[in-house]
């Protein structure tokens, strides 16, 4: 038979890491190889050119467009400031000038002989990158960023909110079927990335944010209070710049659906640790999830291999988890793979799976309904 | 172009990668003619962990060998040419995995260069992402700040007819310069640009952009006002496709070296099979392919081709696009049951999370079908306000013309005229009933008078299309006995009338002489099972105020094709089409047409699954 592989999110008790870290334009390292870096610490730096200001100097100074560059007070490449004179014109006799001042602070960058407009540009943006995570640059990049290396817990969400944080971890529910009640929430939880269980309201999470609680894990959440958190429809699933003053992130998809116990239990063990979150999800072209880190930088080096079961596909024995109606959100064990296609209610003929829930109930489920968690 | 001999090839491989997944069919020369034998599929692998295509490519073919019992790799390589019972004589592949081709248009006017500019883009299969002209009313600091973030593969600069403004160009051409736009795809090469504008800006805009860029010129898309010369442009497109971004994305450069034949973008394959149906069949025709991330529409009115893409509508990607765009309620009016807000919106967002899930129960496959609806009217809508006649033409009249006028850059899409209607995409191909696509296709586009529909029957079409391009009589055999399937008829009397009072009245003469006589009324829909390749003479009379062709309550006879579904009459009204206001009638009105095409199983309506285990033994 072809592969028939659903590959599952990632979730680690104790796994090696690399995050490129890179500018978006070439700029200068800031660290060396081998050195040890906090989350917080900035790698690389550099300026990004200001925006482009054009100004149609032969209109305003009356002249043709191949006597600009004449006019000009300042050769290009010139700084100037704000309503400084740039360009100016004499005309009967010298008697009468006309003057263009700059509207913005920068320099001149260049002159058009066939459209008489002179771009200015305004003062450059300086841009910093941090580490992200606490661990080691393993690379550098010249001009561009680095490898920063690390090790610990690694734990993927199905989609999320809001960009990169760092903090100490809170666990808030008694278990992960429990939703993340108001109460939990207080003065103590300033500055930490709270998990809950099963599921999260935005009236909770507006009180996350007014107590300064940098981040969100969570089970299940509603598509409705999405939308009042962000103030529109999510469209495409391209997130992670969002400014909503906390990052959210779901594990197991959208409702109320109790956290996996591996990923609760996982979490549960890094209770008090420092560590880095990312809300970024992009499900199309390059394919990104939220994900949590929870460095254990001086505890020896993980073993090696990693997800098996992306390369080797699902057999009988592997725990799945139902990812659409009618059995959404449960968790059951692989007892069989039928190679023949099979009718579904639809009257769809497609490859099944048979799942048990435990107690003896098994069903027939589509194989892209299911997904491979670890066990 | 490759020399290839189509005489001397009896197997041919054909893969179309998309953005979900990757789909193989087999084709062999059987006695005198071409038929598909097997196809495969296997989920795309741009994405981490694989990031390279070829290997969902291998997946696919390996599910072609298993079906149809040969080999045809060896390892990870296609055996060519074919050896007795193994390998293929050629391979060829389409792609619009990892976004397709996506770029930026650039014109001096936006109604006229600038909207030739996307039509060409268009038509070479791309998603245009933005265009820029002169007047489109933003700063030129914002259109600077837009260049830079969109990061396209590719930009065509046109703009002015030959001999015309050069000013406007150079502008352009200096925004452009001032932005130093980087490519989305591999870092270190220089981002492809297309100049097919105002010959005699030529030396301006090479001389602005020829250091920053990787410059092509090709010929002016629009030489005069009064015609547009999109080929060159278009082909341009393609072969820089191939070079520049293909070669960058993951896996491409060596499946690149799999074919001797260019790998086209999947909707302009899709394109070239539906202007080709168009051309042969002398018919007015609208195509769809709804994809997991697009949406893509195709038409030829008047022999004018024209393709837009709506870049995010779609069944799975995208799905959620159309929520956002289409609003709940207007989703809802599809959905003939009772279903919580909160509910419908975490499904959606469910399969936006997990796109490559499919409906198991009836409702989760209602619901999506009634996000297909809204999915495909929106794309139509988009289609129909692009394509347009020539803006900014002076047309000459005559005094017979007098009670006829229209406008420059009116829509060519006119449903009245309309003989053909294909669709393509999972949710239309693998519909579980075919009545349940011909449904779909008449609610989202409402074709009015007499409408042919068909759907792709396994979604072959861009594969067909660009083996086209090597061997068209072997597409021409497989797309008309293999990919295309027939379903009948729709009859649709256009003008407003009152519920249940008579519409329509028909008179039938069907294959063998039988002869059957009905009226329908008014708000409903009635199908008359009528087999493929069969046709019945119709005298169909509508009522006063309604038309089905030769204008309001004349009669008009005509030869009806049947189908696999047969000739749909369809009286539920256009110009207008209204569903009920209240939910309980319009979910009655719903259920009664559903029955009346048959398109679901009996289901119990009066609930909604929420996962009770049923027992194996029934499910199995």
């Amino acid at each position: 038979m072809a592969h028939s592989y659903t590959p599952g999110l990632k979730v680690s008790s104790f796994t090696k890491l690399a995050r490129e870290r890179k500018l978006p334009l070439p700029g200068e390292v800031l660290v060396s190889l081998g050195q040890r870096v906090a989350a917080e610490t900035i790698i690389a730096r550099t300026e990004l050119p200001g925006n482009v200001q054009t100004v149609n100097v032969a209109n305003l100074l009356g002249v043709l467009p191949e006597d600009v560059e004449e006019c000009l007070t300042k050769p290009p490449g010139s700084k100037i400031d704000k309503g400084e004179v740039f360009a100016e014109s004499r005309s009967f006799f010298g008697l009468f000038r006309s003057k263009v001042h700059a509207p913005v602070r920068g320099t001149i960058e260049s002159v058009s002989k066939v459209t008489g407009q002179v771009l200015l540009r305004e003062e450059p943006i300086p841009v910093e990158v941090d580490a992200y995570v606490d661990g080691t640059i393993a690379e550098i990049h010249p001009n561009s960023g680095v490898t920063v290396e690390t090790q610990g817990t690694f734990i993927q969400g199905i989609f999320g909110v809001g960009g990169e944080a760092c903090g100490e971890l809170r666990v808030c529910a008694p278990n992960p079927g429990e939703p993340l009640d108001e109460k939990a929430i207080g003065e103590p939880c300033r500055g930490k990335i709270l998990v809950g269980g099963a599921y999260v309201t935005t009236a909770v999470l507006r009180k996350a944010i007014a107590h300064g609680v940098k981040a969100v894990v969570i089970g299940g959440f509603d598509d409705h209070d999405l939308r009042e958190l962000l103030g529109y429809d999510l469209g495409v699933a391209i997130t992670g710049s969002e400014e909503i003053g906390i990052t959210l992130i779901v594990t197991e998809g959208f409702g109320s659906i109790p956290m996996a116990a591996r990923t609760f239990d996982l979490l549960r063990s890094c209770e008090g640790r420092r560590v880095s979150v990312s809300g970024a999800t992009q499900i199309r072209a390059g394919v990104l999830r939220p994900e949590i880190v929870a460095p254990r930088l001086d505890e020896g080096s993980p073993r090696d291999g990693g997800d098996s079961s992306v390369e080797e596909g699902l057999k009988p024995g592997d725990t799945v988890r139902v990812i659409r109606q009618p059995y959404f959100g449960r968790i059951g064990r692989v007892t069989a793979l039928p190679p023949e296609l099979m009718p579904l209610e639809t009257e769809a003929k497609v490859r099944v799976l048979e799942v048990d829930f435990g107690n003896g109930s098994r069903v027939l489920l589509p194989r892209a309904n299911v997904e491979m968690i670890e066990s | 172009m490759t020399s290839i001999d189509p005489e001397t090839l009896n197997s041919i491989l054909a893969t179309d990668c998309g953005s979900t997944t990757t789909k193989a069919i087999l084709i062999e020369k059987r006695g005198p003619e071409y038929r598909l034998i097997v196809r495969g599929e296997a989920p795309t692998t741009v994405e981490a962990p694989f990031e390279d295509v070829t290997r969902g490519v291998l997946n696919a073919i390996m599910e072609v060998e298993e079906l149809a019992g040969r080999k045809i790799l060896d390892g990870e390589r296609i055996l060519t040419p074919q050896r007795g019972g193994e390998g293929v004589d050629l391979y060829l592949s389409t792609s619009s995995a990892g976004g397709g081709l996506q770029m930026m248009v650039s014109g001096v006017v936006k109604s006229m260069t600038g909207e030739s500019a996307q039509r060409a883009a268009l038509g070479a299969g791309a998603i245009v992402m933005d265009v820029i002209a002169s007047n489109d009313g933003r700063l030129p600091h914002q259109k600077i700040k837009r260049i830079r973030h969109l990061r396209p593969d590719m930009i065509l600069l046109s703009g002015g007819v030959d001999g015309g403004t050069t000013s406007h160009v150079a502008e352009m051409a200096e925004l452009l310069a001032a932005a130093d736009p980087k490519a989305r795809l591999g870092a270190g090469y220089e981002l492809p640009v297309i100049y097919a504008g105002n010959k005699n800006a030529v030396d301006i805009v090479r001389e602005r952009l020829g250091k920053k860029v990787a410059l092509v010129i090709t010929e002016n898309l629009r030489p005069v006002l009064e015609r547009e010369n999109l080929g060159p442009a278009r082909d341009k497109i393609h072969d820089l496709f191939m070079e520049h971004v293909m070669a960058h994305a993951p896996g491409y450069r060596k499946l690149m070296t799999w074919t001797p034949v260019p790998i086209m973008p999947t909707p302009g394959a899709v394109g070239l099979i539906i202007e080709t149906i168009a051309r042969e069949e002398g018919i007015q025709v609208i195509g769809v392919d709804i994809g997991g991330a697009t949406t893509d529409v195709f038409s030829v009115f008047q022999g004018v081709f024209n393709r837009t893409v709506s870049a995010n509508l779609g069944m799975s990607y995208s799905v959620s696009n159309v929520l956002a765009e289409a609003g709940l309620p207007n989703i809802l009016r599809w959905v003939p049951f009772e279903i919580e807000e909160r509910d419908l919106r975490n499904r959606i967002k469910n399969k936006m999370i997990r796109p490559t899930t499919i409906p198991q129960s009836l409702e989760e496959l209602i619901i999506e079908q009634a996000i297909a609806r809204e999915a495909l009217r929106l794309a139509f809508e988009q289609h129909k306000s692009l394509a347009v006649g020539l803006k900014g033409v002076q047309q000459e009249r005559t005094i017979s013309d007098t009670f006829e006028q229209t406008a420059s850059g009116e829509t060519l899409v006119r449903l009245d005229h309309l003989d053909l209607l294909v669709g393509s995409g999972g949710v239309l191909s693998h519909a579980p009933r075919r009545a349940q696509a011909a449904l779909m296709m008449l609610d989202a586009f409402l074709p009015e008078h007499i409408t042919e529909l068909a759907v792709d029957s396994i979604f072959m079409m861009p594969q067909l299309g660009v083996l086209s391009t090597v061997h068209p009589r072997a597409a021409k055999e497989v797309f008309e006995k293999d990919c295309l399937i027939r379903l009948g008829s729709s009859v649709a009397p256009v003008g407003p009338g009152k519920e249940a009072t008579t519409a329509l009245r028909v008179t039938l003469t069907l294959p063998g002489g039988k002869t059957e006589e009905f009226s329908i009324p008014y708000g409903s829909l009635r199908l008359v099972p009528l087999g493929l390749g069969e046709t019945a003479k119709a005298s169909l009379r509508p009522e006063k105020g309604l038309d089905v062709g030769e204008g309001k309550g004349r009669e008009r006879v005509v030869s009806l094709k049947g189908g696999v579904v047969g000739l749909v009459f369809d009286c539920r009204g256009r110009q207008p089409f209204r569903l009920p206001e209240a939910r309980p009638a319009r979910i009655a009105k719903l259920n009664q047409w559903n029955e009346a095409l048959g398109i679901y199983p009996p289901r119990d309506a009066s609930k909604v699954s929420v996962g009770e285990l049923a027992p194996l033994a029934a499910r199995a």
